[in-house]
């Protein structure tokens, strides 16, 4: 059944620090915390006190909007901050850990003895349920909706992006159980997208494989040539990362939030994983395994093109399972940087002539823009890299100037921002189309319901 | 360099709101982020960008002009010496530095007053400087014959910086080519120094070099000027002695026109830089040429002396004149060009068939590829409509047959 999708538009950006397959314990976070930006579309009310105490799996706040939705702790122990922002805007909660973990007990079940809502109920209740999303407008999904079909991506193709084959590795069951469960909360099918060159055996799922560079693993490119998003569809989108703790809760009964985390990057002395835990200080999860340099260095949760920058004292956001560490760049003062033959300055146009050295050469980037913004002047670039049956730039432009429905129809409804990060990427224009979808995704949003 | 960054520093603040000099700051950070890379860091999105800018992308077109630009001075010395019958007296170099010194103004026109514009508008907007007159500025004097007066340089420059694209926004906002509104402006409002027998070739001398009195048999017109002016049933193209001229010398391009429009041979190394540097898209350049050659074939096939154009080869129309230089430079603009692929053959192919269109069946104008852009620019958008159309049906189609 398993049919191939080859892509050829995209871009592999070969970065250094390519994790290798070997997974360390982290040492052990003090403290943990809930962030209510990584759950885009949620309006957190907060229902913990400082200085309450909380087990692994209990609420520590939920969504305004839809009281079902709690977001739970990762961990047992002392909510010690709920810090807000401007406007009383709740940042984050942070919760410092027991020594002894306790754990709120759901109780073991078994898949097929439940119906869809029993499963749905259990999901909102553990607080794993917003890790769905849902398209169109890529936020959390809505529990009230019977989704068309479920897209699972098991195939993460961003730049030294973890494996997740070998994530997985110990949790196979885990991870069945998991879409065995997602099954039961559509009418339609689940989708399991996975690499051509490295599959993963599933059952009672449709498996799609797919070939090609990056964004070939991004969920949006593989509904789209799976069975794409028309206009009143609904699909809901999951991370097969995050699949594993529906099969955690529902096979040992407790929330069990840890991950397999990727350090990477050119600054990590020695690229690999480690065992950690949703929520944990990045220090914890980095601690000596940064190089030490004389420049700044940028940490990233997540990855170079969708990630978000964080501080040591960060945490580790919800949705990923990776940590890239390059340097910030802001420190150096490249004279006429724009005449040189440039062979060590990567780029996908050839007018920089490091592409000369061949593919398999990795490069060190910095978080430099190398240039300034501009109108958009050259054509082509976002096609190259933008593997859908959509007009990247005109689909932006409408963005830009929150035409709906041009937006509409040029297919506004399939995409998410991280779809145009590549886009980001190549542009010699610099401009911040990620935040460009965003913002446009929101607008849209709040003019539709 | 690290004494240059501090200096930068510290006058840097003087440029600041509140400075000294802040009514200059675009141009200071004009010139700052000329020396150095800026150290801007990404604040939102992806953490790391590709090395390519505007200003690389700038920087290659114009070492893509450079080629046609030194082979079109030396065209200028070489002409003039003809002209004078010196030729064969006078050296390689002394020819080539004649036709330095005839173009030079004409660039330092060009740039002072087009970068003068510029400059002023970004200030005036509290933008960056955008880089996109860098090519235009040196495109000007390329395609404009050598004797065009400066002054008329300095006002038709001004002219298409101001009109054709600071009122529509700037670089990357104007709908037609600026560097191809200055020549029209100055064919349509000065058409005696734009075109005729007497601009293409300097007679006279260039700051008191290569003075001489021309000789007899002289004649300064254009291959497609005699084409224009055949009368009779065969069209015999000389150089500006009499003799003929073969296809190959009018690939080579010592033949009299435009300052870089001449040499053919030199516009595809230009070519092939941009499409090798992948600057420049190859489906308009292709399809320019494929439209071109189309185009002139059919003429040829119904060759009259009444459109005495109609009877050269296709060959000779893609290499005469400023077809070349149209399809390389100015047809691949990406602001005034389309943007979708299917946009993009068309957008090229109907390039190279009305610059050939007109340049046979409209005795008027002898050269038609100017034109044939300009117009084309205008219709760029409505093809990327179309194609852009046909993608959204599409998409409606899928949602009804799903539905």
């Amino acid at each position: 059944m398993a049919n191939v999708v080859k892509l050829k538009k995209g871009l592999d950006i070969n970065l250094k620090g390519r994790p290798v397959n070997v997974v360390e314990e982290a040492a052990v976070s003090e403290y943990f915390a809930i962030i209510p930006d990584d759950f885009h579309g949620v309006v957190p009310k907060v229902v913990v006190k400082p200085g309450e105490h909380v087990d692994a799996g209990a609420p520590l706040m939920y969504d305004k909007n839809r009281p079902e939705v709690q977001f739970v702790s990762p961990v047992s122990g002392e909510v010690v901050a709920i810090n807000r922002g401007e406007r009383r805007k709740v940042l984050d909660i942070t919760v410092k850990a027991d020594t002894e973990q306790t754990y709120v007990e759901f109780g073991k079940k078994n898949v097929d003895d439940l119906t869809g809502e029993q499963i749905k109920d259990l999901l909102l209740q553990s607080g794993i349920f917003p890790f769905i999303k849902q398209r169109p407008y890529d936020v959390i999904a809505n529990p009230e909706v019977n989704p068309r079909d479920i897209f699972v991506t098991a195939w993460d193709t961003a730049p030294l992006a973890p494996d997740f084959n070998f994530v997985l590795k110990g949790d196979e069951i885990n991870f069945q159980t998991g879409l065995d469960a997602l099954r039961k909360l559509t009418s339609g099918k689940v989708y399991v997208g996975m690499s051509v060159s490295n599959p993963i055996s599933v059952s009672n799922v449709e498996s799609v494989l797919f070939e090609g560079p990056h964004p070939a693993g991004n969920v949006g490119v593989q509904i789209q040539h799976i069975a794409p998003i028309n206009k009143g569809d609904v699909v809901w989108t999951m991370s097969a990362f995050d699949v594993l703790f529906i099969g955690r809760l529902l096979n040992n009964g407790i929330v069990d939030f840890s991950r397999i985390v990727a350090v990477t990057g050119s600054e990590i002395k020695k690229p690999l994983y480690v065992r950690t835990r949703l929520g944990a200080r990045i220090d914890s999860i980095l601690s000596e395994r940064v190089k030490k340099t004389n420049y700044h260095q940028r940490y990233i949760s997540g990855n170079v093109l969708t990630g978000t920058k964080v501080s040591e004292n960060d945490y580790l956001r919800a949705p990923h399972s990776q940590i890239t560490v390059i340097p910030e760049g802001d420190d150096c003062h490249e004279l006429l940087g724009w005449a040189t033959p440039g062979l060590r300055k990567y780029s996908v146009s050839h007018a920089y002539f490091t592409w000369l050295l061949g593919k398999k050469k990795e490069y060190v980037l910095d978080a430099r823009l190398n240039g300034g913004e501009r109108a958009i002047i050259m054509s082509g670039e976002y096609d190259r890299v933008f593997p859908m049956n959509i007009l990247p730039e005109f689909l932006i432009k409408a963005t830009i100037a929150f035409d709906v429905e041009k937006m509409e129809n040029l297919g506004i409804y399939e995409v998410a921002p991280e779809d145009f990060a590549l886009c980001e990427f190549v542009d010699t224009s610099k401009l911040e189309i990620q935040k460009i979808i965003r913002n446009g995704l929101d607008e849209l949003m709040k003019e539709m319901n | 360099m690290k004494a240059l960054r501090n200096y930068i520093d510290k006058i840097k603040p003087n440029f600041e709101p509140g400075g000294k000099f802040e009514k200059f700051q675009s141009v200071f950070e004009g010139f700052e982020t000329f020396l150095f890379v800026p150290a801007t860091t990404s604040k939102s999105g992806v953490h790391i960008h590709d090395s390519i800018d505007a200003k690389r992308t700038m920087s290659v077109v114009i070492l893509a002009l450079i080629p046609a630009l030194l082979v079109g001075m030396y065209n200028v010395g070489y002409q003039h010496y003809l002209a004078i019958g010196e030729s064969d007296n006078t050296g390689f170099w002394t020819t080539f530095l004649f036709g330095f010194l005839a173009v030079l103004p004409k660039i330092i026109v060009s740039y002072v007053v087009g970068l003068g514009i510029e400059f002023t508008a970004a200030q005036i907007r509290g933008h960056e400087i955008q880089e996109g007159f860098l090519v235009s500025g040196i495109l000007i004097p390329m395609i404009v014959p050598v004797d065009t007066p400066l002054w008329m340089i300095a006002v038709a420059t001004a002219f298409a910086v101001i009109f054709a694209k600071e009122v529509f926004g700037g670089t990357g906002m104007n709908v037609f080519n600026v560097a191809l509104v200055t020549r029209a402006f100055l064919f349509f409002a000065y058409p005696s120094k734009m075109s005729g027998d007497a601009v293409f070739v300097r007679t006279s001398d260039t700051f008191g070099l290569g003075a001489g009195t021309i000789v007899d048999n002289f004649s300064g017109a254009t291959p497609l000027g005699q084409v224009a002016t055949t009368t009779g049933g065969q069209v015999h193209l000389t150089n500006i002695l009499g003799e003929p001229i073969s296809l190959w010398d009018s690939f080579v391009g010592l033949i009299p026109g435009s300052i870089g429009e001449t040499s053919t041979l030199a516009i595809l190394i230009g070519a092939a830089i941009l499409l090798f540097t992948r600057i420049a898209s190859w489906r308009i350049m292709l399809s320019v040429f494929v439209g071109g050659l189309f185009m002139g074939y059919i003429a040829n096939l119904f060759a009259s002396s009444t459109y005495p154009g109609s009877m050269l080869s296709p060959l000779d129309q893609v290499c005469l004149g400023g077809f070349a230089f149209a399809a390389v430079f100015m047809a691949t603009d990406p602001v005034t060009g389309a943007r979708t692929t299917l946009g993009k053959y068309i957008y090229g192919f109907m390039i190279g068939v009305i610059a050939i269109l007109i340049r046979v069946y409209n005795t008027g104008y002898p050269e038609g590829a100017m034109l044939a852009v300009l117009l084309m620019n205008v219709f760029a958008p409505l093809i990327d409509y179309f194609v852009v159309e046909s993608n959204v049906k599409k998409r409606l189609k899928r949602a009804n047959t799903n539905a």
